[in-house]
């Protein structure tokens, strides 16, 4: 995402410094807390309606090579920060393991060759950002399912939860590590992979090289770039803020079908 | 009405005009289109362009654009609709929050939150958006089975032929409105406003906005399709809601015109007043 978005606090604070109340008889129905419980309620009741709506492996749409938009937008991060994230693009990611752990009966490691021996699908999908825009590409990798299958998750794993290598408008208490969650209905989706070539070509660095997960029938902040670690857990309460991933953490749904 | 009793021979005979169900979906409906608006536009704000297609980004050709140029100091805001562009400094693209420019597709104070939270935005959107659609069903499923729509929007044989149209049109333009027992009715091209809302605004808006969601692009795919892809649908929701805007500005000015504390009552307790008379026609 590249706008700075919940500012509110440091909006608020800026405004009560100076004393001037600029915030409209909306914004304090907003910020009021029993209002937004209300507010928030209908997040459950549209996540009901489509989940019944929507048959478990009900397939997005796919698309053909003429509608690619020929210039994908690069979102959120373009480039991760740091001296680990450097060395593993300078050795062409030879050394990049994906580790597969928490709830499950055999934890993985995989490097980029052991994935390209699952099998692969492709699919050419809309990718729909939260802001509104939508970018159509082609996106090759193994279905989660796959990888779910080899480490058997345990009967008490609920949410897959993916640690990913970059760190988006980190925040004062540190916090800005990207991650993201799903639950299984969503992680044994057939068109949910984790991706390490788009349009045919590997992953851009723009893009989440080396490997991205694709959640078809969620917003594009679902879409966890960078892909370092899936962890298999029964409750997303105790990572970072609580609420299931980096933009959930700052008020957007964690059910993000809409 | 003749507020200022011009007319004193005139009686005035209080009607039953709106049943309870349209008068408590109509202020709800109300409650919801403001609060969808202003969400909607801060919505908006997060990615102030409109495409045609299937898919549209920063990178592709905008049909319509919210945005600023010139420099930084000064900025110029502009609303671009293809072709044309419109200046729109102040309220559109560049507005101004203590006297300083921002650069921001709609205003802070039209916005919902007045600040930039998209986060918010969409909560309070979609919250809106049940609370409308069952309020909205709860009234068509009224509307077809208490006979409201075919008794008091589907146009009459009468008013439907060549003269009455005429006459009223003229009588419409003048800002002329009807007496005695012809005032017990809408006239005809209030029936065609209110049919056009309620059958393709209104309907428009939920379909088009169900097309921008993923999830339910998987379970429909055939609705995205029809409307022409996502991002078509994002346009045709944009000016639907516009239309709704301009609605209602033409709803509101007709209702002070027409005689404010009377359709006011009558969208209240349901009871409107109508004059008759001899010299009221």
């Amino acid at each position: 995402m590249s706008l700075s978005i919940n500012r509110r606090h440091l909006l608020k604070s800026a405004f009560g410094f100076v004393g001037a109340s600029v915030l409209s008889g909306c914004d304090a129905l907003v910020t009021n807390d029993s209002v937004n419980n209300i507010v928030q309620s209908a997040e459950n009741l549209t996540k009901v309606v489509q989940r019944t709506l929507l048959n478990r492996h009900q397939l997005a749409q796919e698309f053909t090579e003429v509608d690619l938009s020929p210039n994908f937008k690069v979102n959120g991060t373009d480039h991760p920060e740091g001296d680990d994230y450097a060395r593993l693009l300078d050795t062409n990611f030879i050394d990049w393991r994906l580790i597969v752990d928490g709830k499950v009966k055999t934890p993985l490691k995989l490097s980029l060759a052991d994935l390209k021996i699952f099998p692969q699908r492709t699919q050419i999908t809309r990718h729909d950002c939260v802001e509104g825009w939508s970018a159509i590409g082609k996106w090759t990798g193994v279905p989660l399912k796959a990888i779910l299958d080899s480490a058997v998750p345990l009967t008490e794993a609920r949410y897959a939860v993916f640690y990913c290598a970059d760190k988006y408008e980190e925040a004062a208490d540190g916090n800005g590590k990207y991650y993201e969650s799903i639950d299984l209905i969503d992680a044994y989706h057939p068109q949910t992979i984790l991706a390490y070539a788009m349009n045919g070509k590997d992953l851009t660095v723009g893009h989440g090289a080396p490997l991205r997960l694709r959640v078809e029938r969620q917003l594009g902040y679902k879409h966890a770039k960078y892909v370092m670690r899936i962890e298999l857990v029964d409750s997303f309460t105790n990572i970072a803020r609580g609420r299931g991933g980096f933009w959930e953490d700052r008020g957007y749904e964690w059910y993000a079908g809409i | 009405m003749t507020g200022l009793g011009a007319k004193k021979t005139n009686k005035r005979v209080l009607v039953w005009r709106h049943s309870l169900l349209v008068r408590s979906t109509h202020w709800i409906n109300v409650l919801c289109l403001t609060f969808l608006l202003m969400s909607g536009l801060q919505i908006f704000n997060a990615h102030p362009r409109l495409y045609i297609g299937k898919y549209g980004a920063d990178n592709d050709q905008a049909f319509v654009s919210a945005g600023a140029r010139g420099e930084q100091t000064s900025p110029q805001g502009y609303f671009r609709i293809g072709a044309l562009t419109i200046p729109t400094t102040g309220v559109i693209g560049v507005s101004y929050q203590n006297g300083q420019p921002v650069i921001r597709g709609f205003p802070s104070w039209i916005t919902l939150p007045g600040y930039q939270d998209l986060a918010t935005g969409r909560r309070w959107h979609f919250f809106f958006a049940w609370l409308f659609v069952l309020n909205g069903l709860a009234y068509l499923i009224y509307g077809i089975l208490a006979g409201h729509f075919r008794r008091d929007l589907v146009p009459s044989g009468d008013q439907l032929t060549a003269a009455h149209l005429k006459r009223e049109i003229a009588d419409h333009a003048r800002l002329r409105f009807p007496k005695n027992d012809e005032a017990r009715r809408y006239n005809v091209l209030q029936k065609g406003a209110y049919l056009s809302v309620v059958f393709i605004l209104l309907p428009l808006m939920v379909l088009t906005g169900i097309s921008m969601s993923p999830g339910m692009n998987a379970a429909l795919p055939w609705l995205v399709e029809f409307f022409g892809g996502r991002q078509t649908a994002r346009t045709i929701h944009f000016i639907a809601a516009s239309l709704l805007v301009i609605f209602v500005i033409v709803h509101l000015f007709m209702v002070v015109a027409s005689g404010f504390w009377n359709n006011l009552r009558s969208m209240v307790t349901g009871r409107y007043a109508i004059e008759q008379g001899e010299d009221s026609k």
